[in-house]
């Protein structure tokens, strides 16, 4: 009896430790990330040391390296901002009229546009980066300062798009017919419906769809880090990354503060919305 | 007949109704259109073209080349051998992470831990490596991987073992390092669709094997595993594709071209990239993307045929 309660328990360990064992590799990177932002001198494990707010002197100082000077973080904040601020109203007014015609009305070819968009969902749009690089001189908005920017943000809509819309259009199906019918009969047209009757009633979906977009915009590394090169459109992690290939070895505190300080609002939202992430698989929506 | 009886479909007043749905429905899809032929349409024709040209620095000055970029690409470029063992390597090996693993995580948080509070906030500590910014992930993993400072390397020494003086450049270790990092982000994506399956099992079936005595591995072997043939197919087609495609955590730690073909990490998806935008080659770039786009395409195809569409939009349902 007892050995197989031993048994029993050295199983459990085993299974337990197969989830948890892993998990301290990135808790301690984050735990880290923590504790050298407020640390003066490296730290070694996750003690801080040496508690300091010097690191976050680039909230109202320059950057300097060398020949290098980052006069201030806040126009960069600025861009950041204008990125989302493109970027999540164009995808959740495309996403929600295109999400409501594919669930409410009887579109010729409907079924083959369903198809079409888990096709596009499926396939990885990053492969067409270059032919966007293209694009984006084609119009002129390539190497032009704030365009550039919104171009970006435009790229990473039309990119976020096809799943929006698909998970607009499950929110949409949710909803029964009656209040329609009620609001038809009552004479609204189709347009006066989605706006009126319909947006109201998906708000969560709406605002499910508002914040994936946000979280996207703000974390988008790659296309920012490819198509913005100029300094005076940088976002955050485009700065973060420039400061990674320069302070590498010289200044972790620097490195550290500032990536928390962009994943803040990250970790707030993720914090708040914990529950919705895990019931309604939309995480791929960040990363695939 | 049959057919003749439906004849009040051409009725004028019909028509009318047909045109009106038409014009309304394409009314509020017309946007969706606009993004969809901009942002996806013309990147696939214009990435055709752009890789039957010599595109170098500037799009300015375009020479049609016809098919010499693909010729270059599979006769005399010396550094593909490399970048295909790499993509092989690298989609077989994470593959397992994001696809077999997960599904160990999805059953023992779901099911074999029986406190669903600890088995969501594992669940929850699992999405930290998704949900970090690329550029964050890879700050972190720097300073994991530092000689000096970082907690690995101090680890193996504790351990007696001798770490490598870089785990970017030194093989296998860089190999080693670009699995991990990517098995972390991917892992949790597929945890979440076999959560939900897990979740909808029938559980009197679970009951009856208990009562007949099954041990957890048995219905782990026997009950969860068959019932979720399709999720665990699903899971791995998609994130093979995925896989092929992504490469910004290896790009944002990696950095340098010369750094990363070292360790040759370089996968094909980011050999186009540093083709294009390190070297300002866009059309062997574009030739070399296209390759991905082929594979991409025909894979989203033949998932059609084997899924079905229905699968393929509510991965985790299950049938009993």
């Amino acid at each position: 009896m007892k050995t197989r309660n031993i048994l029993k328990i050295a199983i459990d360990v085993y299974v337990y430790g197969l989830v948890v064992v892993p998990l301290i590799i990135p808790l301690l990177g984050l735990a880290w990330l923590i504790a050298q932002s407020f640390s003066s001198k490296v730290v070694i494990g996750i003690i801080p040391n040496g508690l300091t707010l010097d690191n976050f002197f680039f909230l109202w100082k320059p950057i300097k390296f060398g020949t290098k000077v980052y006069p201030s973080i806040w126009p960069v904040v600025r861009n950041s901002l204008i990125l989302c601020a493109v970027l999540v109203p164009t995808e959740v007014i495309v996403s929600s009229l295109a999400g409501y015609a594919l669930s409410r009305l009887r579109v010729p070819g409907r079924e083959g546009i369903m198809r079409f968009i888990v096709f596009l969902h499926a396939f990885p749009g990053i492969l067409f980066l270059i032919a966007l690089l293209y694009f984006l001189v084609q119009i002129g908005f390539y190497g032009k300062g704030i365009l550039t920017l919104i171009g970006v943000a435009l790229i990473k809509a039309g990119l976020n798009i096809p799943m929006s819309t698909w998970i607009l259009k499950g929110f949409f199906d949710g909803i029964p017919w009656d209040i329609e019918w009620a609001a038809l009969v009552d004479g609204a047209t189709r347009f006066q419906l989605w706006r009126k009757v319909m947006l109201p009633i998906i708000r969560p979906g709406i605002s499910a769809v508002a914040i994936l977009s946000f979280l996207s915009g703000w974390g988008e590394w790659l296309l920012a880090y490819t198509f913005l090169k100029d300094p005076d459109v940088y976002t955050l992690p485009v700065l973060i990354t420039s400061l990674v290939y320069e302070f590498r070895f010289v200044n972790w505190g620097l490195l550290a503060s500032m990536s928390l300080f962009y994943i803040a609002p990250i970790l707030i939202t993720y914090a708040l919305i914990q529950k919705t992430l895990l019931k309604l698989q939309l995480v791929g929506a960040v990363k695939a | 007949m049959v057919k003749f009886l439906k004849f009040p479909k051409f009725t004028k007043a019909f028509r009318l109704e047909e045109r009106r749905r038409f014009i309304i429905g394409y009314f509020f899809l017309l946007p969706f259109f606009v993004f969809i032929a901009t942002f996806w349409i013309k990147p696939l024709i214009d990435s055709i073209w752009l890789s039957f040209n010599d595109v170098k620095y500037t799009f300015e000055n375009m020479r049609f080349v016809g098919l010499d970029n693909y010729i270059k690409i599979f006769t005399k470029d010396i550094y593909v051998p490399d970048v295909i063992f790499t993509t092989v390597l690298y989609v077989g090996t994470v593959i397992l992470i994001n696809a077999f693993y997960s599904f160990i995580i999805a059953f023992v948080t779901t099911y074999y831990i029986k406190n669903e509070a600890l088995g969501t906030a594992l669940r929850l500590l699992w999405l930290i490596p998704r949900i970090m910014p690329t550029i964050v992930y890879a700050v972190m993993w720097l300073w994991l991987i530092d000689p000096e400072y970082g907690p690995i390397n101090m680890f193996m020494r504790f351990l007696g073992l001798k770490p490598p003086e870089s785990w970017l450049i030194q093989r296998p270790y860089s190999w080693i390092l670009m699995i991990i990092v990517n098995g972390f982000v991917g892992a949790s994506w597929g945890m979440i669709i076999y959560s939900a399956a897990i979740k909808s099992l029938p559980l009197d079936i679970i009951y009856a094997a208990k009562v007949d005595g099954a041990s957890e591995f048995q219905i782990l072997r026997y009950i969860f595993i068959p019932l979720l043939k399709w999720p665990i197919l699903f899971v791995t087609a998609w994130q093979t594709l995925s896989l092929l495609s992504s490469f910004g955590e290896i790009l944002a730690i990696w950095g340098e071209y010369a750094v990363a073909r070292a360790g040759q990490v370089v996968t094909w998806a980011l050999y186009a990239w540093f083709k294009a935008f390190y070297v300002n080659d866009f059309g062997y770039g574009a030739a070399l993307s296209m390759v991905l786009v082929v594979i991409g395409i025909a894979l989203v195809l033949l998932y059609f045929k084997i899924f079905g569409y229905r699968r393929l939009t509510q991965p985790s349902r299950v049938e009993v």
